[in-house]
């Protein structure tokens, strides 16, 4: 809503800040709580590569986790395109309810 | 809003995920006999993202985007080119002299990771994209979980 100056700092200078400035009452607290969360939910390869990071820095491996997510999608896309083709007609309801069971 | 009702349970979230998509997948098994393999897969994807949204139902930012986009049949289903913006000052910020101006903000890089961050300020950006990594995590092994199924 066009609270912001023309002149902003950038990187994660701008993300304290910009809400700082704000008049909504967001505080530091809550977006710092916000990042951890976030980085609680990063799988343990990636946390431990990146430590003890700054907000900038966690955000960036967030932004990277969900890159790879998307790709995994994708990859996981194309194989099954190419089960689903070799399955006979009787295979989807049987493993339906075998993946149901299993989770 | 009643907080115990919204208590997560991560098993039924994986139910639905698996209700929909199985559900998805036996009708494309169905019928796409006839179109090649390349087509099936971004088929296959779409679906993904729509067990995902419709999983998680239209409580999220996030989920209502993504169900707008593909009902619009929209190629793009995320990270969507950054030239229409609603606010003007992601445009300010690149006009000032920095020594990170090289470096992209990287908040505005998840805008449009998410889908429907680009119009979002960080508190909720930050809250949509934990449950969007919640529920893109959850399809991932769902769709691992079927082609393991299929391929023992």
């Amino acid at each position: 809503m066009g609270l912001l100056g023309p002149q902003q700092p950038r990187g994660e200078q701008a993300i304290a800040t910009k809400m700082s400035s704000r008049r909504n009452r967001i505080s530091d607290e809550e977006i710092n709580e916000l990042i951890s969360k976030l980085q609680s939910l990063l799988p343990e390869s990636r946390r431990r590569n990146i430590g003890r990071a700054s907000a900038s820095k966690l955000l960036k491996e967030t932004c990277s986790y969900i890159k790879s997510l998307h790709r995994e999608v994708d990859d996981l896309s194309d194989r099954l395109s190419d089960l689903i083709a070799t399955m006979d007609s009787n295979s989807p309801q049987a493993e339906i309810i075998r993946s149901l069971l299993r989770s | 809003m009643n907080r115990k009702h919204r208590t997560k349970n991560p098993n039924n979230n994986k139910l639905m995920l698996a209700f929909h998509f199985l559900r998805a997948l036996a009708r494309i098994n169905k019928s796409t006999s006839t179109v090649s393999s390349y087509q099936r897969s971004c088929i296959i994807k779409r679906a993904a993202y729509a067990s995902m949204a419709h999983a998680a139902g239209p409580r999220r930012a996030w989920s209502r985007a993504l169900l707008y986009r593909l009902r619009r049949g929209s190629s793009r289903l995320h990270a969507l080119p950054a030239i229409r913006r609603t606010r003007s000052f992601s445009h300010k910020r690149v006009k000032v002299a920095s020594p990170k101006l090289r470096e992209p903000n990287q908040a505005d890089v998840l805008r449009r990771l998410v889908p429907g961050g680009e119009a979002m300020e960080l508190s909720s950006l930050l809250k949509e994209t934990a449950h969007y990594i919640q529920c893109l995590s959850a399809q991932v092994w769902l769709m691992q979980n079927v082609v393991g199924s299929i391929t023992s």
